[in-house]
């Protein structure tokens, strides 16, 4: 029992973050699917999402600032992806890759101009934010209820690919891009629709992340918006189940490094980001392609 | 005859290039105006050989790396480590009881040794991972990267790299001087060049065009992957030794992968496979983010007015604008895969002449 209350909290963090990754990592790997493009302003647009929920809550009630982050997210994200990556479909793709980082990097300095570099306190949204109390370990709401929603998310995400309509142009345009566009598939408003679930996705993620970690800088973005990337390449990029796995993966292990940090004697807490790396390295160096990314799982 | 006349000229214009920069370097006051010209001179220098030397893996070889960063680090931290004085290390590693490395070497060999110890950490990451293709190599390189970032921060190695504290103290030429790390640099990218132009060099292109049809020529692409990007970091390596210099102080935070895409910017507005344009690049570059538009971090008032928007930040603001501006409509970069050489505008000078001395138009 002392063992668990110990150790619960490390568990339970890594399966919470894993969720939030995973919420970010769909956005990577839809894209990537599609575009064959590393969207790399994908982590900037999360934390644009936390940068506006601070500022927003500051002047209206909660209830009115989450959905309009919601959807002032999803708006930003389908804006650059309009203004940025549309213009270059028939550039080379190294042309889109650079357009993402001038977009992560004009996002960052944009944060960085109406902060002024300081780190904003994300408000704290009842209920979610409140403090629990699990098998002896206190934590906040936010770390139970994140996995359960993060696999809620992906459970709707993949009956909306499996069974509508825009799914199935999903599908028809990740497996090949050019045929697809020949078979009458609007491929701009299929883009346009992955751009709008992955900020979506991102904003729900942005919500839950910040409400355990509670300053917003510029950067905020990068490593959480990196590892999610990980966890997609990890997973096998272009696969939504595996995308999920890899986050909860990388999440969980994250977490058990400083959870091993309490019995090692040397102190190995600073190679906690960089771990999700090594794993990365450890898994393409046995299989290419990711986890799952052989078999061509319901690729997106 | 032709190739000697060339020759001729190329040194005559670096001992001008050479002379101006003494000229520029006695004659400007750290206090006057100019002095962010020296600096954006210096750090444009460092920034062109490390551009080159990304450009020789991302533009002639293919390989989309983006491990620059932290072949930087490892040389900044090789120089920094081997090159503090004695006397000066139990002040600079003062948590760490004078670190473990008790004598120093010469700068220059600290250059050198910077350039060796980041080819090899380059050599023994290539194993395995440049089994991989495009995007997960990216994506591989990265993650060491970091890794070794999060290495060289590490407490227990703290005797070697002085924990996440900063080294310091080292001797600083490349910022003493604006001549050193521009001799340095230039002296480096030629010796890029000439492999560009070698056997090796029509190799690396070879497989960036296709890699199929290069090894069925004959190449053996291990070796030739391995080679550039051994190459690659090896100058990589010496660029972050004068960064070193530049900075006089190294930190292993400052060495994330936001570097490494700065880089990649710099490379792809100059050209993806312009040797030339990652130079002029790297200069605009350093001279738009860190001189010429510092004057809308300022406030201005004319007359009544006040001019909105500008205060600190906007300055950073207006270079990503213009970055994409240039990333959106310029594709090609500003020289494409063309090269700039005094040859090539000596021809059509002497062209253009002809063609005025025919009366023929333009």
């Amino acid at each position: 029992m002392e063992w668990l209350s110990r150790n619960l909290p490390y568990l339970l963090a890594g399966i919470s973050v894993g969720g939030q990754y995973a919420l970010i990592a769909i956005g990577y790997t839809m894209v990537y699917g599609i575009l064959r493009l590393i969207n790399f302003a994908h982590g900037d647009i999360f934390m644009v999402a936390g940068l506006m929920m601070v500022y927003l809550s500051a002047s209206l009630p909660i209830y009115v600032s989450i959905p309009l982050v919601i959807v002032l997210t999803v708006l930003i994200g389908f804006t650059v992806e309009r203004v940025a990556y549309k213009p270059l479909r028939s550039a080379p793709r190294m042309s889109v890759m650079i357009s993402a980082i001038g977009v992560s990097y004009l996002l960052q300095n944009l944060a960085l101009y109406i902060t002024g570099g300081l780190a904003q306190q994300y408000p704290a949204i009842p209920w979610i934010s409140d403090q629990i109390t699990v098998f002896g370990a206190s934590t906040k709401r936010v770390t139970v209820i994140t996995p359960f929603l993060t696999i809620i998310l992906v459970v709707l995400l993949v009956a909306l690919i499996k069974n509508t309509k825009i799914g199935m142009a999903m599908r028809a345009a990740s497996k090949d891009f050019e045929t697809s566009q020949l078979m009458g598939i609007k491929i701009n408003s299929v883009i346009s629709m992955t751009f709008i679930i992955g900020s979506f996705l991102a904003a729900i993620g942005s919500l839950l992340f910040f409400s355990n970690y509670t300053g917003v800088t510029p950067t905020i973005g990068t490593m959480p918006g990196l590892k999610a990337f990980v966890a997609a390449v990890f997973g096998g990029i272009g696969s939504i189940p595996g995308a999920v796995i890899g986050a909860f993966i990388i999440g969980i292990c994250e977490n058990l490094v400083m959870m091993a940090n309490q019995y090692v004697s040397i102190d190995i807490s600073n190679f906690k980001d960089a771990f999700a790396f090594l794993l990365l390295i450890i898994i393409l160096f046995f299989k290419p392609t990711g986890l799952f990314g052989e078999k061509q799982t319901d690729k997106v | 005859m032709k190739k000697k006349k060339e020759l001729v000229i190329s040194l005559v214009l670096i001992a001008v290039l050479i002379g101006i920069l003494r000229l520029m370097e006695i004659n400007i006051s750290p206090q006057s105006k100019w002095a962010m010209l020296m600096t954006v001179l210096k750090k444009g220098s460092i920034y062109a050989l490390v551009a080159v030397s990304m450009n020789l893996l991302n533009g002639f070889t293919g390989l989309f790396s983006l491990g620059q960063a932290g072949f930087m680090m490892i040389g900044a931290y090789t120089y920094a480590i081997f090159t503090i004085p004695a006397d000066q290390r139990e002040m600079v590693y003062m948590y760490y009881n004078g670190g473990i490395v008790k004598f120093a070497i010469p700068a220059i060999c600290g250059v050198l040794l910077a350039g060796v110890f980041a080819a090899f950490f380059a050599f023994l990451i290539g194993i395995p991972v440049l089994r991989l293709k495009s995007d997960y190599l990216a994506i591989a390189t990265l993650g060491f990267a970091e890794i070794m970032r999060a290495l060289f921060q590490w407490d227990t190695l703290g005797p070697l790299t002085n924990g996440s504290n900063m080294l310091r103290s080292y001797p600083t030429p490349a910022s003493a001087s604006v001549i050193y790390p521009f001799v340095v640099s230039g002296v480096c990218i030629a010796v890029i060049v000439l492999m560009i132009n070698s056997t090796y060099g029509r190799a690396f292109k070879a497989i960036r065009d296709d890699e199929i049809a290069a090894e069925a020529m004959g190449i053996n692409l291990a070796h030739h992957k391995r080679i550039a990007f051994t190459v690659s970091s090896f100058f990589a390596g010496i660029s972050g030794a004068l960064l070193a210099m530049f900075q006089t102080n190294v930190q292993a935070k400052s060495f994330n992968s936001a570097m490494t895409y700065e880089i990649l910017l710099i490379v792809v507005i100059g050209g993806i496979g312009s040797v030339t344009g990652s130079v002029i690049s790297s200069f605009l570059f350093i001279a738009c983010s860190e001189w010429l538009l510092r004057f809308l971090d300022e406030q201005h008032v004319i007359g009544e007015f006040t001019v909105p928007l500008m205060r600190s930040g906007f300055r950073k603001v207006v270079f990503s604008i213009i970055i994409m501006v240039i990333v959106l409509f310029f594709r090609q970069g500003i020289m494409g895969t063309r090269e700039f050489s005094i040859s090539g505008i000596l021809n059509k000078i002497s062209g253009r002449s002809r063609k005025a001395q025919k009366g023929e138009p333009k």
